[in-house]
């Protein structure tokens, strides 16, 4: 009876691990598939051509592969919804953990979280319908559909991840720092600048870090507002095209197995890359400098 | 401490010293000068806690603002879209009239249809991520696996679901694609949230049990997880509503521009979805400023669905925690 029970429980146990297994079997299969269906490419195109050439004509012939705008359109965008999602994350984070009574902490958060809640296709819309023509009036330019824009509606998707992971980890911050710098005479502000931050930097770091990796990859807002031409941007008020718009948009038309599908997987490869690379950096700066009492301070 | 302060000696030798000063009145005026300076940066330091205060409630304030801006101006646009017809009906004129309810079924069949599927891995998971597995290893490769899942982006799982499900699995644009590939997106939101119910869950309650001299599945299964049940739940319901928002992972893999018919009649078929409806109408459609406020109405009804589901799972999971009690 003992030695059956005792069987079945070793049965669970296997069980549960193959199934908590799922998640990665999952991220391999996505990482074969891109590289199956991505690769192909590259007998056309070298690894090279495909990441620095300047120009993306993939239906026009000769085809064009370089996906070299594509990534800087990327990178700034994502570089400048940071400028301005970092701020306004970490200060409401701060805002919501440190300043804000229990009533009005009661109301922000919720806020946050609807914020975060609404689909990324709304904001998009939003950025299209409303904000292109208010920066194409107040700006005088050509197109509201940009750089700046897609930066703008990035940014506040980006916010409640900044935002909760941050205040995650100024929650954590053990209260009797906190009393020691107040008790040497610091006011509240110097506390938090001197004390609180620094102690739950490495949480904020990873926030900022899952928050840009979030903007890399999102798709529709891109899509919607920034633009689309694949050109290297000159100013902010460029249009731009980005990968994951680039994916989405062109993706319905390629036909399964010409050079134009493999090179749309191809981008999607350099894109999951980069995203990898974002995650796995903030799980590294999570798990090495993890604040764990004060002692390690 | 005290003797590698400098201060300390000058203040020494001055008092030692300067015998021939009137003694009394000097340090009055040098400790009415500290006093007052000190008050200046005392005061200098309030004024400055003041202002970064004030910095970090607009920071708070921008956000509140931005979610009233969006909301106010797309109910503003689009209330007068929303009618019975507009929720009950099929499009009708090639798109620039009629409703969009084919939408509603649709999203709702692909977010149901994401949940089944990953409810029961995510739940798993989550047993044994936060019941069985030991600190090591494998542990730490299994949360870098989840987490990174977490992170990849929502286009790519568009492009996954087209490869594997539509392609190799031969499912087509199909409704059982698009919710498989959106079951994937959701796993890592479910896998959270359980573990997160099962971490509420008392050590006390596992010991006792044991105590009692129930197996670890036996603990498990009546006693953790129904106490974590209204956790799982909320976790599950705004998967959902997780699932029912997302676009890019459904565009090659289960939404159409226009499926006919109000009800999709197997899992195979391919379905209409508000996101995808919204983003095609806005961008794709030949009559774009003739079909704006269906546009808004689409918009509305979506936020109202994701928004109502997840106040639904909150209303719910207080009730769960109630009755529980």
């Amino acid at each position: 009876m003992a030695e059956k029970a005792q069987t079945t429980e070793k049965m669970m146990h296997i069980f549960f691990f193959c199934i908590a297994s799922a998640s990665i079997t999952i991220l391999f299969l996505i990482m074969i598939f891109l590289f199956k269906e991505g690769l192909p490419i590259f007998k056309t195109v070298s690894v090279k051509a495909f990441i620095f050439g300047e120009y993306w004509y993939p239906t026009s012939d000769p085809a064009d592969f370089g996906i070299f705008p594509l990534i800087v359109a990327s990178l700034t965008v994502t570089v400048f919804s940071a400028l301005i999602s970092i701020p306004l994350g970490v200060m409401t984070a701060v805002y919501l953990a440190e300043i804000a009574s229990q009533k009005v902490g009661e109301i922000v958060k919720p806020v946050v979280e609807l914020l975060a809640a609404l689909p990324s296709v709304v904001i998009g819309f939003f950025g299209m319908v409303l904000v292109a023509p208010f920066l194409q009036r107040i700006f005088d330019i050509p197109t509201g559909l940009n750089l700046f824009n897609a930066s703008l509606m990035l940014a506040f998707m980006a916010v409640p991840t900044i935002c909760s992971i941050s205040e995650d980890a100024i929650h954590s911050v053990p209260v009797a720092l906190k009393e020691a710098s107040m008790a040497l005479g610091a006011t509240h502000f110097e506390t938090i600048i001197k004390v609180i931050v620094p102690a739950s930097i490495s949480g904020i770091c990873t926030a900022i870090i899952l928050g840009m990796s979030r903007a890399v990859g999102e798709t529709m807002v891109v899509l919607m507002v920034a633009g689309g031409a694949a050109m290297v941007p000159e100013s902010v008020f460029d249009p731009v095209r980005p990968m994951p718009a680039s994916i989405a948009a062109e993706m319905g038309e390629a036909p399964i197995g010409s050079d134009h599908y493999y090179a749309l997987f191809a981008t999607g490869i350099v894109l999951f890359i980069f995203t990898l690379v974002f995650n796995i950096v903030a799980d590294y700066i999570a798990n090495k400098y993890r604040q764990v009492g004060e002692a390690s301070l | 401490m005290e003797t590698t302060n400098p201060e300390y000696f000058e203040n020494k030798a001055e008092t030692t010293t300067d015998r021939a000063v009137p003694k009394v009145k000097g340090n009055e005026t040098e400790k009415d000068i500290t006093e007052t300076a000190a008050a200046r940066t005392r005061g200098r330091r309030k004024i400055m806690q003041s202002i970064f205060f004030f910095l970090f409630r607009g920071a708070a304030a921008v956000n509140g603002i931005a979610l009233f801006i969006i909301i106010f101006f797309l109910l503003k646009n689009g209330l007068s879209a929303i009618s019975w017809t507009f929720l009950t009906q099929p499009p009708m004129d090639s798109m620039t009239s009629g409703g969009i309810f084919p939408c509603i079924v649709g999203t709702l069949c692909l977010g149901i249809g994401a949940i089944i599927a990953a409810l029961p891995v995510g739940v798993a998971s989550g047993i044994y991520l936060n019941e069985y597995a030991r600190p090591g290893l494998m542990l730490r490769i299994l949360r870098l696996g989840i987490s990174n899942l977490a992170g990849v982006p929502s286009v790519v799982f568009g492009l996954f679901g087209l490869a594997f499900f539509c392609i190799i699995l031969k499912m087509g644009v199909s409704i059982l694609a698009g919710a498989l590939t959106l079951a994937t997106l959701t796993l890592p939101v479910i896998i959270g949230s359980t573990e997160e119910a099962l971490k509420s869950v008392p050590d006390t309650y596992r010991e006792a049990s044991l105590a009692l001299g129930a197996t670890k599945w036996q603990t498990i299964y009546r006693v953790v997880l129904p106490a974590a049940m209204p956790g799982i739940l909320t976790g599950a319901i705004l998967g959902l509503s997780r699932a029912a928002g997302e676009t890019a992972p459904i565009m090659f893999t289960g939404a159409v521009f226009f499926a006919p018919g109000k009800w999709p009649s197997s899992l195979l078929d391919s379905v209409m979805a508000l996101p995808y409806h919204i983003y095609v109408l806005a961008t794709a459609g030949t009559e774009i400023e003739k079909t704006r406020p269906l546009q808004y109405g689409t918009a509305i009804v979506l936020i109202a669905l994701v928004l109502g589901i997840n106040l639904g799972a909150l209303i719910w999971r207080s009730r769960l925690r109630k009755r529980l009690k």
